[in-house]
């Protein structure tokens, strides 16, 4: 396959140059995060490190971990590095553990983050001839607004759909000739088995390519994917607090994902001691944001565990991979694209009047994820009317899809039924089988 | 007037109610009448005993969710029809049913309807003014 590269120069620069890069924005990054955010600051100082102890990427090390617990800490403004005059945006999770991670960019931060979908869209074949079909949702979600950017970048003719309303979608598809989709791989399932119902053969559906993120998903799900929609499905990685999809993505050779290490430096640590590990080993992913101006995290532990790896990639890319993440080293789900925190489950619980006593059950059925949630009853609200306990499942339903932003099955079981250990309750059950 | 119902939350499990009964049996409690309305999940299985109290204390210590819910027992004669009149009476005093369930003596010519509304004295008066006989707590002791 003939080679796109939206940033040739970056993308395919030896090793030892990207290193001196990555030194130099480091630098200054870490001067400009310690004068303007207090609370990092005050991390730094706690740890006894100072700017200048920063005199290159091999000193990263010496700097202190960000957590999911720091930006709840920190939430809204905490971790702003920037005046909020200079500010174009903001993009924020789903509302994961109870509190939004709202994160914030200035034009500059955009325009890098819509470079890194830039060359996730190359990557996958596109170029300005292409018509982008984004069908990953707008809004607060950074994946609509991300390849949105993206594509106007690589110069597609940019179909901004969102997700939802299948019908819509295949009939833009269909009548603007799409090449590219972009959404969950669930959705991508979703369409691909609606087209085939409607009697669509995979050589009448005009895409040739696909870029799919935001959710877990299998080698097997790829393979039904792309022979359903006729296309070569790719993998692309991102979280809100760097920025949003992009921060990785997949080449022609679909081994793991590039890292856009220019402006997100990857680091393996050992999730238990904080050690950073040599390449190859696996350990919790952290990403150091090398040149965002107004929400520049140093050091985000993103909880994921995976692999990292600078073999030679037939695509030419010499930008070092990484795996497609193995694993959570916390509690987080994700269920249909959303994170969901069983603590969250449990402060819904607790606000509409039930014990804490639930199991979250995730499966996947027809590629797509299916939650259910198990409560214990509450005796006082037990009555004796069917109809009573069916609107309190419904109920206790909207206000953990309110909490969520997804729905789930409440199943209302009698008390003290679900398992209880000495330890730790087991309040997760996830038959998916994704690895 | 109202007679007292065990209502007892069960899940859709394979031996709940061999359990519950065999809870009851243990503890001489005779069942006199029972219904079960059931979804997917769980299922609410209503009792009229001949010690709901009795019944009640076991059944909780035994971990069931269980409670005692007052309902309307109405003696009917057993013959055609007569279930249909008796409904008539709360219709026609709109007053709304929620659930039914019947029984038969073992000696008397009557069966036994317990029916389960909003307003158990607006359904009770309506049915004594229209003739028909309530059956009270000393009633279902005897039977």
């Amino acid at each position: 396959m003939e080679q796109n590269y939206y940033q040739k120069s970056i993308e395919t620069m030896p090793a030892e140059e990207i290193k001196k890069l990555q030194s130099e924005k480091l630098v200054k990054q870490v001067k400009h995060v310690y004068e303007n955010v207090e609370y990092y600051r005050n991390l730094m100082d706690e740890k006894g490190v100072k700017p200048e102890d920063i005199k290159g990427i091999e000193d990263l090390h010496k700097l202190p971990f960000l957590t999911k617990a720091d930006l709840r800490d920190a939430y809204p403004y905490g971790l702003l590095a920037k005046p909020l005059e200079d500010c174009v945006r903001i993009q924020s999770t789903s509302g994961t553990t109870g509190r939004r991670v709202v994160a914030f960019y200035t034009q500059k931060d955009v325009d890098l983050w819509e470079d890194c979908c830039a060359r996730a869209i190359m990557a996958a074949g596109g170029t300005k001839k292409d018509v982008c079909q984004v069908a990953y949702g707008y809004g607060l979600f950074t994946g609509g607004a991300g390849l949105h950017g993206g594509s106007h970048k690589v110069g597609c003719l940019t179909l901004p759909m969102s997700s939802g309303n299948t019908e819509r979608q295949i009939q833009f598809m269909t009548d603007l000739s799409a090449t590219i989709l972009c959404c969950t791989p669930s959705y991508a399932a979703y369409i691909g088995e609606t087209l085939k119902e409607q009697g669509y053969k995979p050589e009448d559906i005009p895409l040739k390519a696909g870029i799919f993120g935001a959710e877990p998903w299998t080698e097997e799900m790829r393979r039904g994917i792309e022979e359903t929609l006729g296309i070569k499905a790719y993998d692309i990685y991102g979280l809100t607090e760097t920025s949003g999809p992009g921060v990785a993505f997949e080449c022609s050779e679909q081994t793991g994902m590039h890292v856009n290490e220019d402006h997100f430096y990857p680091e393996i640590i050992n999730p238990d001691t904080g050690e950073v590990l040599p390449e190859g080993e696996k350990g919790e992913l952290v990403f150091t944001a090398l040149d965002k101006e107004a929400f520049p995290l140093l050091r985000y532990r993103t909880r994921d565990i995976c692999v990292l790896s600078r073999k030679k990639c037939s695509c030419g890319r010499t930008l070092i991979k990484m795996a497609k993440p193995m694993g959570r080293t916390d509690d987080m789900l994700i269920i249909r694209g959303v994170n969901v925190f069983p603590s969250q489950i449990e402060t819904v619980l607790l606000n509409e009047g039930y014990q804490p006593n639930y199991q979250i059950v995730v499966d996947r059925a027809n590629n797509t994820d299916t939650f259910d949630v198990n409560v214990e009853m509450n005796p006082e609200q037990f009555t004796d009317k069917v109809s009573d306990v069916l609107a309190m499942e419904k109920s206790l339903a909207g206000a953990m899809k309110t909490m969520l932003g997804i729905n789930p099955s409440v199943h209302l079981v009698a008390p003290k039924s679900i398992a209880r250990s000495e330890g730790k309750a087991v309040r997760v059950i996830d038959k998916r089988k994704l690895v | 007037m109202a007679i007292k119902q065990l209502t007892v939350f069960v899940e859709n499990k394979q031996g709940t109610m061999v359990s519950i009964t065999e809870i009851l049996s243990k503890n001489n409690i005779n069942i006199r009448a029972l219904s079960i309305a059931e979804t997917q999940d769980f299922g609410i299985l209503r009792l009229i005993v001949n010690d709901e109290e009795a019944a009640k204390t076991i059944l909780a210590d035994a971990g069931y969710l269980i409670k005692i819910t007052n309902v309307v027992g109405v003696k009917i004669g057993d013959a055609p029809g007569k279930l249909c009149e008796a409904l008539k009476v709360l219709d026609e005093s709109n007053i709304n049913l929620e659930y039914l369930y019947a029984f038969m003596a073992r000696t008397e010519k009557h069966a036994y309807v317990v029916l389960r509304v909003e307003d158990n004295d607006a359904a009770e008066n309506v049915l004594v003014n229209a003739g028909f006989h309530l059956i009270t707590e000393a009633d279902i002791r005897k039977l």
